[in-house]
């Protein structure tokens, strides 16, 4: 786990920008529940309570890395540097989206910010992930490419394909399991046997590392290794980041269905912003103040966001057709 | 352009194995970022002594190893949805890869790699990804395989929006469209027949220079006016053979060489049912929403007009692929059958 020597050397502005990054993909996915409410937007999966793990990873990484997400793939992005407001217009199915309106929520890419896209179909990205991790070192540079998945997703044998082929080709992958502890409805506990996803890093010589994903500087510090690794071609790292998805598995649905209330509240009371928060005042590195200050940017870089979506046109109709082929023959 | 015409210049026969391992060096040659990869496409990986193992089954490959180095012709492990998954990310992020599936059968494995990802990914990123992506695998009925290994399954990838598929019938045109396929930039799936890659049809002039055949074009293989066969890969090979001999029934019988799957040459087809009125359209693969239904939709919609007789599709049964030779060379559109099923339309 983390130590305070590693800590203990993170620039300031480092720590401000991954409290501030957490912020701003908390009030994006409140704004995206209220969106849905509302009936403007037909649902997504809510990332909130996961927001730490990909920001300690992306903190590491250039533009020139990938990143590829799943179908809960918001905090992904946001991390990587994707635009929150092509983000709001392509959740709003508008043409000043990301991805021109034609995929959504779950399919959310960008890649002059590396971000290879979300991917709805769970497990699918890990495979093209170690593809993106074959190309860098083909076309022999230090690029590194990251793959975040749930625990569900643990259990496709995509990821032991992935994970076999990445360590006998000593790729530049991060295999990252966000293990918010439910496929969909379906407990970590019942289905994943050995209790481990981390633990299987082992049957294929690699580092497996579990880390607790609701603190930033721990997802830090396990990225850091994970992502120097990498660069410096000793191949690939699997982490298992334990966090807690706050709200249901998709739109509005309510877990309570299937998980108690007070497992819910143990894990809120570990908010990985309320403790970044307390880091950064309790060692002096902004005040409360200046902290309020960063949130209100935040709810204001929303708002703009979701005017902008708003304001955004649709698609032309014509393009019902268009990008099926780059070129028709 | 009618490669008929052209095997008889005999200034230099390669045969359908040799042409298509000539272009995959030619174009690993011409470009840095075309990476091979695929189950034993090198063979004895990590063996100096053996670096010249197998070069796959049908020896598509060989060579190439030597030639090129174990970074660009890569031997996988036996996980098809990892390999192709990773040629999806590789082409998405500036390589070339040519994948190998070795048999189409293997779909089942990994097609959520090649539907879910290859085909879609331009389409739903609003087309600011690029795929140049070539995945080539061995089709076909003939050499006693059974169920698994000997399917063509054409419409299984022809219905995916987003997919080309070439199916070369001769040497000639699978080196050509072999370049076409790895040059596009859109994921492209080589479809080689299994009778093909073994020498049916034989050696062919094939040009040393490298050339390319586009893709979604078909051939006029053989000109002529009473009645139109569609051939699919081996089956062009049939129907010429079958043209032969409708020839001294005296009929003129015209083969349409398809090539492309998908996207497919409506006009072709169109222009050349406009002047015959008459068509058999002959596919190896299974006939429930299959590539030859599409085409006999397209002539009922855009040509009955025109039409003599109704459109005539000649497939392999609703049956998986048999053992015994007996019932596999009944499962296969036959050269007899063709004869049979284009009398039929023609009387």
């Amino acid at each position: 786990m983390a130590t305070t020597t590693v800590r203990g050397t993170i620039a300031k502005q480092k720590l401000i920008w991954m409290y501030e990054t957490m912020v701003l993909i908390r009030r994006f996915e409140e704004q995206a529940r209220r969106e849905q409410d509302s009936g403007r937007l037909r649902g997504t999966h809510s990332a909130i309570g996961q927001e730490a793990v990909p920001v300690g990873i992306c903190a590491h990484l250039r533009d020139d890395d990938f990143v590829l997400g799943n179908h809960r793939s918001h905090h992904h992005c946001i991390a990587k540097g994707v635009d929150v407001n092509e983000m709001m217009a392509e959740l709003l199915g508008k043409v000043t989206g990301t991805n021109r309106g034609k995929g959504g929520t779950m399919h959310i890419a960008d890649m002059n910010k590396g971000m290879l896209g979300a991917n709805g179909v769970v497990g699918s990205n890990i495979p093209v992930a170690t593809g993106v991790g074959l190309s860098a070192r083909v076309r022999k540079t230090d690029q590194v490419s990251v793959v975040f998945f749930g625990d569900g997703a643990a259990q496709q044998g995509s990821l032991h394909e992935s994970l076999n082929l990445a360590a006998i080709w000593k790729l530049p992958v991060l295999f990252v399991c966000e293990n918010n502890r439910y496929a969909e409805s379906t407990p970590f506990e019942y289905s994943v046997a050995g209790g481990s996803v981390a633990n299987r890093a082992a049957g294929y010589g690699i580092p497996g590392v579990t880390v607790d994903g609701q603190s930033v500087l721990d997802m830090y510090e396990v990225g850091g290794e994970a992502v120097r690794r990498a660069r410096a071609g000793e191949g690939p790292t699997l982490i298992e980041a334990q966090t807690y998805r706050y709200f249901g598995h998709y739109g509005a649905d309510n877990p309570l269905g299937y998980r108690t209330k007070e497992e819910q509240e143990f894990y809120m009371a570990k908010d990985c912003i309320a403790r970044m928060r307390k880091h950064l005042v309790e060692n002096k590195f902004a005040t409360e103040a200046e902290l309020s200050g960063i949130d209100k940017k935040c709810t204001d870089a929303i708002v703009a966001a979701t005017k902008f979506g708003v304001d955004s046109p649709f698609p032309k109709l014509d393009e019902l057709t268009t990008d099926v082929y780059i070129k028709y023959p | 352009m009618t490669t008929a015409t052209k095997p008889q210049q005999a200034t230099r026969r390669l045969t359908y194995v040799q042409a298509m391992n000539e272009v995959l060096a030619q174009e690993m040659e011409r470009d840095p970022t075309v990476i091979v990869m695929g189950e034993d496409v090198a063979g004895g990986a990590g063996r100096k002594q053996f670096d010249e193992a197998w070069g796959g089954p049908f020896k598509l490959t060989q060579g190439l190893y030597k030639k090129f180095g174990p970074e660009r012709v890569r031997d996988t492990p036996i996980a098809e949805a990892g390999f192709i998954g990773a040629g999806v990310g590789a082409a998405a992020t500036g390589l070339r890869p040519v994948v190998d599936l070795m048999f189409v059968g293997f779909i089942g494995v990994c097609a959520d790699q090649i539907f879910n990802n290859a085909a879609k990914m331009h389409y739903m990123f609003g087309g600011k990804v690029k795929l140049p992506l070539t995945i080539f695998t061995a089709t076909g009925a003939g050499v006693g395989s059974a169920a698994q290994h000997s399917e063509t399954l054409y419409a299984l990838f022809a219905h995916i929006p987003g997919l080309k598929c070439v199916a070369p019938s001769n040497p000639y045109n699978a080196k050509g469209l072999m370049a076409a396929a790895i040059r596009d930039d859109d994921p492209v799936i080589v479809f080689n027949h299994k009778l093909l890659m073994g020498g049916v049809g034989g050696g062919q002039h094939v040009p040393k220079e490298p050339y390319t055949i586009p893709i979604g074009k078909a051939n006029v293989a053989r000109e002529g006016t009473d009645v139109t066969l569609v051939g699919i890969s081996y089956t062009t090979y049939n129907c010429l053979q079958a043209a032969d001999e409708l020839a001294r029934q005296g009929y003129s019988a015209e083969v349409i060489d398809l090539l492309s799957v998908s996207p497919m040459d409506d006009e072709a087809i169109l222009n050349s049912v406009r002047k015959t009125k008459k068509i058999v359209i002959v596919d190896e693969d299974y006939p429930r929403c299959s590539v030859a239904s599409d085409i006999s939709a397209l002539v009922a919609e855009e040509a009955f007009d025109v039409l003599d007789a109704p459109p005539k599709r000649l497939m392999a049964p609703h049956a998986s692929v048999p053992y015994s030779p007996v019932l596999e060379d009944l499962f296969i559109p036959s050269k007899e059958k063709i004869v049979e099923a284009a009398l039929g339309v023609l009387q």
